[in-house]
């Protein structure tokens, strides 16, 4: 390593250090690519930053103990929609599969097309508040100057009652924003895709 | 150090050197490249400084008196940042001193690759030009430049600033990461390569350990930037929505990407700072270093952990509180090799024949600057503290102790400390330390009250302000006025030093002054070290 610099042998070995070098920076851009896959997966599987879990039926376990959860409702500049919960909140036992309805309607006298991001807050919350059913997996369309009731299901995971770092929550805030969405592949593809709080 | 005739393959250009544009456009010298950035960067140290001063006007009262467009002012904001970070501290500390020291410090005739250093420069020039061009540009609604701020959060910088101002930036901040990542593969090839025979790593100047490395940081951080902005660009201009939540995206992936990019960052503007310090510090004190080993893997520690720690920047982004515990930690980690440094600086000068020339005041000064940087560092990477401190003034204060204070500090010590090497004249010792006292003295003026602006809760990148933040706020920007004119003097103290011709020994500074530039004539000639010096 000391005299590279000397003979032949010098310029390959430069060359070489120089080379994994590169591919070291390629790498790191590699890395910097896949982060945006591998940071949406995570916050899937561990409800990191308030992503909601999805499950296709209720647990056997209801507590008695029981939590508030309220409801937010936002509509981007965009989509001239008004949209809100039918409920400012609810008391559910935790364990028990509680059934809410939100109210959309399209001003306009025009279809209009639009999915809904959501997040749970306190964000830690996310991975025990669990729907079964939700108008947000979808896309959903209003004709002009339609209205309608759109259901969500949901329990909070009797689980949520032993965590440490949960069971002294005892509010939840499940938070909606609707967006435009006119390109028809924006459908949601699976359910938790349009995650949007993390 | 005896110099050992060594027979070397015979270098093509031994003859003179070209003269005029060819000699400095086309130029493959580390000495010429290393002048070219340091102009570069006097250049960007002018103008962000000037750009300073606009903020510094505008927030001496309440109200808005220097701009019309408070848009304008966070246009301001984010140029300054951009500026100060990427073209005024970096070309110092790696382009210029780097490429100047580096290779006559460990006996090599010049970079691995001279014409990749050459591409280097120019990208880099051509990035600041792109940068002042973007300010120029439509921004924000109804104003001109990129006003996100240097950290570019989305959606402020996409949907915010729907202008073609941001995409200059994004690009200009492209090609000066192409220009740092050549360099950086540069400045590592050259010294695992080209170490004069018997130079082994552990016998290395400190200052080469911490080029080499800052050298490592910036290839590994930098690629995560140019990713994260070429999303930033895609997400502004084709319809891709990596940090837009109306599309499933997350605009606090932005956050973590950048502060992945941006916590090296911080460490890569400071760790030549503490090369340099060292290698000054020794110097005057005419004692070799306190405890080397430690003070080379120090600089090792804290960059490896400066690579874990990003997330500190983002305690108020919605973390979950385990999380925030590791980072709180991580974080405090960092204050051990710091400490280390700090100590070791201080054990150096322990009854040692101290000798206050200019560039021992300065160093002192980034002693004294850089730990009360580092402690308000401490107290902000507590989550639970840094709740109230987050986006306030208090933060303000903490970096530019840290970055204005401790970077630029050590980068003046370093040209005083190796502007008689590399220029052959000698400056004038009272122009230095007039320079000193003036940047000292308003430095601290500036940025100290802001610790109390921070605490009293003044948000940062406002224009303006509520009556009660009026006291400290114009303490503020005396404080900066005089540092600005202590940065004129400075210049001043270059034109002395140029025409007075004082002609500068080869070594000004006596024995402490133990590393290989110093055994060599001051200008040093134009090529250097064609046959290798051989260190015992």
């Amino acid at each position: 390593m000391d005299n590279g610099n000397t003979g032949a042998g010098g310029r390959d070995k430069k060359g070489l250090v120089a080379l994994t070098l590169a591919g070291l920076v390629a790498g790191m851009v590699g890395l910097s690519f896949a982060a945006v896959p591998l940071y949406r997966m995570f916050c899937q599987a561990t409800g990191y930053g308030g992503v909601p879990q999805v499950a296709d039926v209720a647990p056997d376990t209801v507590l008695d103990r029981t939590i508030k959860v309220r409801f937010d409702t936002n509509v981007d500049r965009d989509l001239p929609w008004q949209f809100s919960a039918e409920q400012r909140a609810v008391d559910v036992r935790i364990g028990e599969s509680a059934l809410v309805f939100f109210k959309a309607h399209n001003n306009t006298d025009e279809a209009v097309s639009g999915t809904a991001g959501f997040n749970v807050s306190p964000e830690i919350a996310g991975r025990y508040f669990t729907k079964i059913e939700c108008f947000c997996f979808k896309q959903q369309t209003l004709a002009a100057g339609q209205s309608v009731e759109m259901p969500v299901t949901f329990f909070v995971d009797p689980k949520f009652a032993d965590d440490e770092s949960t069971k002294n929550i005892e509010e939840i805030t499940l938070s909606y924003t609707f967006y435009r969405s006119d390109d028809p592949s924006d459908v949601a593809t699976a359910p938790g895709d349009r995650a949007s709080g993390s | 150090m005896a110099n050992h005739a060594q027979a070397e393959a015979a270098h093509h250009d031994h003859d003179d050197h070209p003269h005029g544009l060819r000699r400095w456009l086309f130029s493959t010298n580390h000495k010429d490249i290393g002048t070219l950035y340091l102009i570069l960067s006097l250049v960007g140290g002018i103008v962000g400084a000037l750009l300073s001063m606009g903020m510094r006007a505008e927030l001496m009262e309440p109200g808005m008196q220097v701009f019309g467009n408070p848009e304008m002012f966070n246009v301001f904001v984010t140029a300054h940042g951009l500026i100060m970070v990427f073209f005024a501290v970096m070309p110092a500390t790696m382009g210029a001193f780097g490429n100047w020291m580096v290779p006559l410090m460990i006996g090599a005739p010049d970079m691995a690759f001279p014409r990749m250093n050459n591409i280097s420069f120019w990208l880099l020039a051509m990035a600041f030009v792109l940068l002042v061009m973007s300010l120029f540009m439509p921004g924000a609604p109804g104003s001109t430049g990129p006003g996100a701020g240097w950290t570019i959060y989305a959606p402020l910088s996409t949907s915010g600033t729907p202008g073609v101002a941001v995409d200059f930036a994004i690009l200009a901040l492209h090609l000066g990461g192409a220009s740092s990542i050549l360099g950086a593969i540069n400045f590592i090839t050259t010294i695992l390569n080209m170490r004069a025979p018997g130079m082994t790593l552990h016998k290395m100047p400190l200052f080469v350990w911490s080029i080499l490395v800052t050298a490592f940081l910036l290839l590994l951080s930098l690629p995560v930037l140019a990713g994260a902005i070429t999303m930033l660009l895609t997400d502004r201009n084709f319809g891709t929505a990596f940090f837009d939540s109306k599309h499933g995206g997350d605009p606090v992936l932005w956050q973590h990407l950048f502060w992945f990019f941006g916590h090296p960052e911080v460490y890569i503007m400071i760790l030549p700072g503490f090369g340099m310090i060292s290698q000054i510090i020794s110097t005057f004190s005419k004692k070799p270093v306190f405890g080397y080993l430690g003070m080379a893997y120090a600089m090792v520690a804290i960059g490896v952990i400066g690579f874990v720690v990003w997330a500190h920047h983002m305690y108020a982004a919605g973390l979950d509180v385990n999380t925030q515990a590791y980072f709180v930690f991580a974080t405090m980690v960092i204050a051990v090799p710091t400490g280390v440094k700090i100590f070791s600086w201080i054990a150096t000068m322990w009854g040692g024949s101290i000798q206050f020339k200019t560039p021992m005041v300065w160093a002192l000064g980034f002693i004294f600057l850089f730990t009360v940087g580092g402690v308000t560092g401490v107290m902000l990477a507590n989550a639970g503290v840094d709740r109230s401190f987050h986006d306030t003034y208090y933060v303000v204060a903490h970096f530019h102790y840290v970055l204005s204070l401790g970077a630029v500090f050590s980068l003046f010590a370093g040209w005083y400390y190796w502007s008689p090497k590399m220029y052959g004249y000698m400056y004038s010792e009272f122009i230095g330390k007039l320079h000193f006292w003036m940047m000292f003295i308003g430095a601290n003026l500036a940025f100290f009250p802001q610790h109390f602006l921070g605490l009293a809760g003044m948000p940062r990148r406002y224009a303006d302000y509520p009556d009660a933040f009026a006291g400290w706020n114009l303490v503020s920007s005396l404080g900066a006025y005089l540092a600005f004119a202590g940065f004129i003097v400075f210049f001043i103290g270059v034109i002395v030093q140029f025409s007075r011709k004082e002609k500068a020994a080869a070594n000004p500074w006596g024995p402490g002054a133990t590393t290989l530039e110093w055994t060599l004539p001051s200008p040093p000639p134009f090529h250097t070290f064609d046959t290798l010096p051989r260190i015992k």
